[in-house]
């Protein structure tokens, strides 16, 4: 009895340096990425290449996800403020709730598992298939060559879907708001202006995506360069990235959301 | 420099963790011959060419190549040498989003400043050269293992390198393939006036091939000699090895208790 | 051939990004009414702000004029001081009202201005001397409560 006791604390001690040294690795890792990033900036058509695979293919699912989500607020939404006489507010609470919220938070889920997931295979394969260590001993580092214009191409890439998202969200709530129920649609622009800022909304909201960004596309990168070289090591590494990223997503956001709209 | 070894390894030791893999290991590779370093699965060959490389660092001993202790170079010095090797990985290790052309310019792009179209000459040259100039803009994914394992090699070499390095070139590979990269193994060392090392367990294609071999095992070299002097060896673990016995001193058996006890016979 | 392919998709999806941000900006906020250029600030003491917030709308003659930028209290006189923010394109005479009122029930609250009658114009800094505190409902209830009792003592 004593000594199971022994072995699970032992066991917790073990991960628990196994996560910090796995942080520690981590930090480093992008801190590298970061320093080498010169060189991927100045070769931009590497990044553009990347920003394709990352951003263009993601789109189909950001748009048609972005619609949806809008058209199911629009409904919601009538209902509940029909209730309180006050449906010509629909504009303002699809508008605030997808810029400030579900645009960048849903936009940057979808993309860990389509784009993320995506990377860290990609990269999980190429350190299998040695294309790393080949690389490497072509005396071309794999940090500047191929982590770095991925890194960057996430980045750019994820406020411009959040931003996509949420503009398609305004629309899907429009249809279903002024066109199929009637909601008047003068009421429906107005209100919706009057009340979303441009600093404290719009903005924000581009900043959190831009967060996300760079937590997504980290994580994602470097699941797949500690991956084990091995298809189960890659497929676990795959589905950590989800996992993880969906979580430090939702973790950051809300403390990006008390930070940003605590006074108001 | 002027040394006649391209490659001097002096009592070189080596281990991952508290794991020995190589120890005390002495090695010379003379230029401009193909060298051989082999042995079974896990014997420690591949860790000697990433120690020549200088992905590893020895523990012990040293490692020189061209005149220069691999130990003492920084990471600049380290790829500054790298840009005058090429290595051919177990299976190509090609970039698979990129096509058979760009695998091959890879290096060229990197590393120098040339126009384009000098490029797509030398790139020409070098695929020209395995056979494989028709299949310039076919991507990875659609070549066989051994027309991959060619544009690898195109791709080791096109950087006219001094040395070459062979992981395990014939693995998985059919009779015909296998024929067309040990001609191209020996045809490039002597044009490029190159020096090889071929780390390999294929005996019979490795012996008619090179000019010396290592016999490794278990982290120690248990013989060396010619091709000729190989086949003569009286050492038991090296004609197990060459003969392809299926017991000898690297027992059949995992180590177990008595059979007998296993099947309760007392 | 292929590079261009991609290079154009890329082009298209920067564009449709940068599209997608200017209409949240134009199309969903109300850009104009905060940059900082074109506006100018004034400030007013109230004796109650009730549940003014900042940001909330400033209104006259039901147009939005421009919005509260900060409300503090201000601890010499024990009133509320409130900051707004107005839009350039509209003057208003010094002798300015400015009341707190709720727009429908329930609803938010905001500052509504009522311009008087002087030739000078409020410049940048400056504070309005008239206001009007906010209605606040408890008070409401309890003066009418007061007044109804006045009313029907002396008749009983």
């Amino acid at each position: 009895m004593f000594g199971r006791t022994t072995i699970s604390v032992r066991g917790i001690g073990h991960h628990t340096v196994d996560a910090v040294w796995r942080l520690g690795y981590a930090s480093r890792f992008l801190g590298l990425t970061l320093g080498h990033s010169g060189a991927c900036l100045r070769r931009f058509r590497l990044v553009i290449r990347e920003i394709y695979y990352a951003g263009v293919l993601s789109l189909i699912i950001i748009l048609v996800s972005g619609l949806f989500v809008g058209m199911v607020l629009g409904f919601q939404g009538y209902h509940t403020l029909q209730t309180y006489g006050s449906e010509s507010a629909l504009g303002i609470l699809v508008a605030l709730s997808l810029v400030r919220e579900l645009g960048p938070v849903i936009s940057a889920l979808l993309f860990a598992s389509r784009a993320g997931s995506a990377m860290t295979a990609e990269i999980g394969l190429m350190k299998a298939t040695e294309q790393l260590s080949a690389m490497e001993m072509m005396a071309v580092d794999p940090i500047a060559r191929v982590i770095a214009p991925r890194f960057w191409a996430g980045v750019i890439s994820m406020p411009l879907l959040a931003a996509m998202f949420s503009a398609m969200g305004v629309f899907g709530g429009y249809l279903v708001g002024v066109v199929l129920i009637g909601v008047d649609e003068g009421s429906f622009w107005s209100q919706m202006q009057a009340a979303v800022d441009v600093r404290e909304d719009v903005l924000n909201g581009i900043i959190k995506s831009f967060v996300f960004g760079i937590a997504v596309t980290w994580i994602a990168l470097f699941e797949g360069y500690d991956a084990p070289p091995t298809a189960e090591g890659v497929s676990g590494a795959t589905t950590r990235t989800v996992v993880t990223s969906s979580l430090v997503i939702l973790g950051l956001d809300f403390l990006l959301t008390a930070f940003m709209f605590r006074g108001v | 420099m002027a040394s006649e070894n391209l490659i001097e390894i002096r009592k070189v030791t080596f281990g991952y963790g508290r794991k020995p893999v190589l120890k005390d290991i002495e090695m010379k590779i003379p230029r401009g011959k193909v060298v051989s370093i082999m042995g079974i699965s896990g014997s420690g060959k591949t860790t000697i060419l990433r120690l020549v490389g200088g992905v590893l660092r020895a523990q012990r001993g040293e490692v020189i190549v061209d005149g220069k202790n691999i130990d003492e170079l920084d990471r600049d010095g380290i790829y500054r040498l790298r840009r005058r090797m090429g290595m051919l990985f177990q299976f190509g290790a090609l970039f698979t989003d990129l096509s058979v052309f760009d695998n091959v310019a890879f290096q060229l792009r990197e590393h120098t400043d040339l126009p384009e179209t000098m490029i797509r000459d030398l790139v020409y040259m070098k695929l020209h050269a395995v056979g494989l100039r028709g299949a310039h803009r076919l991507m990875p994914s659609e070549l066989s293992g051994g027309m991959a394992r060619r544009v690898a090699l195109a791709r080791a070499v096109a950087l006219d390198p001094a040395l070459i390095m062979y992981d395990e070139p014939f693995t998985g590979l059919d009779p015909i393939s296998l024929g067309v990269i040990g001609n191209l193994i020996r045809k490039l060392n002597e044009a490029l006036g190159a020096t090889s090392i071929v780390v390999t367990h294929d005996v019979q294609e490795t012996l008619g091939l090179v000019d010396y071999v290592y016999y490794l095992s278990e982290g120690v070299i248990v013989a060396e000699g010619t091709p000729d002097e190989m086949r003569e060896n009286a050492e038991p673990l090296v004609r197990q090895f060459v003969y392809g016995e299926a017991d000898g001193p690297v027992a059949f058996q995992y180590p177990a208790v008595e059979y007998g006890k296993d099947l309760r016979l007392h | 051939m292929e590079r261009a392919t991609l290079d154009l998709w890329v082009g298209l999806f920067v564009m449709a990004g940068i599209g997608a941000v200017l209409v949240l900006a134009l199309k969903v906020g109300n850009l104009s009414t905060f940059s900082v250029g074109d506006s100018y600030a004034i400030y007013a003491h109230f004796d109650n702000v009730g549940g003014l917030k900042p940001r909330a709308p400033i209104k006259s003659a039901g147009v939005v004029v421009g919005r509260v930028a900060d409300i503090q209290f201000d601890n010499e006189r024990f009133t509320a001081r409130v900051g707004m923010t107005m839009d350039n394109r509209y003057r208003f005479p010094r002798d300015t009202t400015a009341s707190i009122l709720t727009s429908g029930l329930l609803g938010e609250q905001y500052i509504g201005l009522d311009g008087g009658g002087d030739s000078v114009m409020l410049k940048e800094g400056e504070t309005l001397k008239l206001t009007q505190s906010a209605v606040v409902l408890e008070k409401m209830i309890s003066q009418f409560l007061y007044n109804k009792a006045a009313e029907g003592g002396p008749s009983k």
